[in-house]
């Protein structure tokens, strides 16, 4: 039964990705894949819980490992789109040659 | 905390990022969007620690550290041109920690064969994720060719990999155990298949390939969130899935290539284009410049030679005095320009042109006999009217922007080469075609100072 009602979770939230994203406009396309980077360091939180009870050292260095992998991916992803984003800005209406 | 206080939290944090996606439909919301994923992350990472059965303090917090400042610093110092490479090397980290995941999953003893299936797809997707992109990473800084390398038995050695790959993963299922030498046969083969399908996949096609291992990453994400029972793995998963996929979709339909064409052929220069001749008008910044002042509409088209030639900030400037000197100036962006999707549009915003005036292929070319001039930057392939007219050549069908219908167009080139596709490029001979030769920063700075002067 748990595997049909992760396949359920599975089989919306991939609709629902595909409705949110196909708003996105292209202008933005690249924040949106380091945001998704970011995003798919979601497996931090796999890491820290597959590792589990430390009952053997190697699945505790693969966990380690994993989690430190993740938090480049998160740490690093929102950054970098949250720097990236920023950049985009609409000129004041007078103000010509505008410096920002 | 209890395991259903968790999930709940975990809903939350899925509802977040939900609104966070939303949030990225507009540039002006968009900021916002970013920090409202980031949060429900935070949320998501949060409530884990208070699971009894994670990993031990010590070890968290170590690698918490060691990967957030590389991630930190990676993203303070990371140039806006050297995107793409960055995004593959994110790509391949999120592959190899669903991988390493996967990989100790296996540590738990009362796995159902459903579970271990999952821990294989997430070992294998996060595995060929991580090698692909890595050799992505590897063609996009040109630490190697970034050419597309193929040989004649590729396919057949990729498909005695992929075989080897299932009968592996069918031993190992039939008797699972964490030190079988099969579960060590697929991760090899894994890694090997990720480099084995980007070899063939040549420069121009980066955008596709590095939009596909986003998807990867995220579908590793989403096995791995199997092999665990885990609801958050899943949903996040599959939205950076879906994410890569519609992105690889976009770049596809921008070449008029299928994805499998893009995969597994190299670019075709099967056909020889009409040779063309004619003459090639220079000219020079003095008369571009009186060309300019006049000129009530101006329509740059960047490439990714503008990105190589560093002149977006040139041209920003060029913009500027164009929009005082009482002209319309927009930014026409074709979406496979640059290597990566919306690469051009990062890197014009980081020069400070207003993202109003970054507009589409599909918002230009109706109104593109309108404008007076069009300034080609380092763009070549994507403004080839070949692609319109010329049965024969390489990349007939692919939508291009229309320059040679605007009423003058300048082509900034450093000399008459082609482009990518090797083809080439009526446009140059066009009669309302005007070329400038020279480094595009130096050529667009002379026209600058004309304007000041």
């Amino acid at each position: 039964m748990e595997a049909v009602f992760l396949a359920l979770v599975l089989m919306l939230s991939i609709f629902l990705g595909f409705e949110l994203i196909s708003k996105v406009p292209a202008t933005l396309h690249t924040p949106l894949m380091s945001g998704a980077n970011a995003i798919s360091g979601i497996t931090i939180v796999g890491a820290l819980i597959a590792a589990g009870d430390g009952n053997d050292p190697l699945s505790t260095y693969l966990g380690a490992a994993a989690v430190m992998f993740a938090a480049i991916n998160v740490v690093g992803g929102y950054l970098v789109t949250n720097r990236m984003l920023s950049m985009f800005k609409k000129k004041d209406t007078d103000q010509p040659g505008g410096q920002a | 905390m209890s395991i259903e206080l968790i999930n709940l939290a975990y809903v939350a944090a899925a509802a977040l990022f939900i609104f966070g996606l939303k949030q990225l439909g507009s540039p002006a919301t968009a900021v916002r969007g970013n920090t409202l994923s980031a949060l429900g992350m935070f949320i998501a990472i949060a409530v884990t620690l208070f699971n009894k059965n994670i990993l031990p303090w010590e070890w968290i917090i170590g690698a918490t550290l060691i990967g957030g400042i590389v991630g930190a610093v990676v993203a303070q110092k990371v140039e806006m041109t050297s995107m793409p490479e960055m995004v593959a090397l994110f790509n391949g980290s999120g592959g190899v920690a669903s991988l390493m995941v996967g990989w100790a999953a296996l540590y738990n003893f009362d796995n159902s064969t459903f579970t271990n299936i999952t821990i294989l797809l997430s070992i294998v997707i996060g595995g060929m994720t991580f090698s692909g992109s890595i050799l992505a990473w590897g063609k996009l800084s040109e630490v190697m060719t970034s050419a597309a390398v193929v040989f004649g038995a590729q396919r057949i050695v990729n498909a005695l990999i992929l075989i080897g790959m299932i009968a592996c993963a069918v031993l190992f299922c039939m008797e699972p155990a964490v030190n079988s030498p099969y579960l060590y046969a697929v991760i090899g083969l894994a890694l090997l298949f990720g480099v084995m399908a980007v070899l063939p996949i040549g420069g121009a096609d980066m955008p596709v390939v590095i939009s596909l291992l986003n998807s990867y990453s995220g579908l590793a994400a989403c096995a791995a969130g199997f092999a665990i029972n885990n609801n958050i793995l899943i949903v996040a998963g599959s939205m950076v899935g879906a994410a890569g996929i519609i992105l690889t979709n976009i770049m596809c339909k921008a070449m008029n290539r299928s994805l499998a064409n893009v995969l597994f052929s190299g670019f075709g220069a099967a056909k020889q284009a009409t040779k063309v001749e004619g003459e090639v008008k220079p000219i020079t910044a003095d008369d571009a410049f009186l060309i300019l002042e006049a000129a009530q509409s101006v329509s740059f088209v960047p490439g990714y030679g503008m990105a190589v030639a560093q002149a977006q900030h040139v041209v920003r400037e060029l913009g500027e005095l164009l929009e005082k000197n009482g002209a319309e100036v927009t930014y026409a962006i074709h979406p496979v320009a640059g290597r990566m999707p919306g690469h051009m549009n990062v890197l014009l915003a980081e020069a400070n042109v207003s993202y109003d005036q970054l507009v589409e292929m599909e918002d230009i070319n109706p109104r593109i006999d309108n404008v007076d001039v069009a300034v080609v930057i380092g763009a070549n392939d994507v403004v080839n009217p070949a692609a319109r007219n010329d049965e024969n050549s390489p990349i007939y069908g692919m939508p291009i922007i229309n320059v040679d219908q605007a009423r003058t167009v300048f082509v900034l080139k450093r000399s008459m080469a082609s482009g990518f596709s090797g083809a080439d490029n009526p446009l140059f001979f066009g009669d309302n075609t005007r070329m400038l030769f020279g480094d595009a920063k130096q050529s667009i700075a002379a026209v600058v100072a004309e304007f000041k002067g």
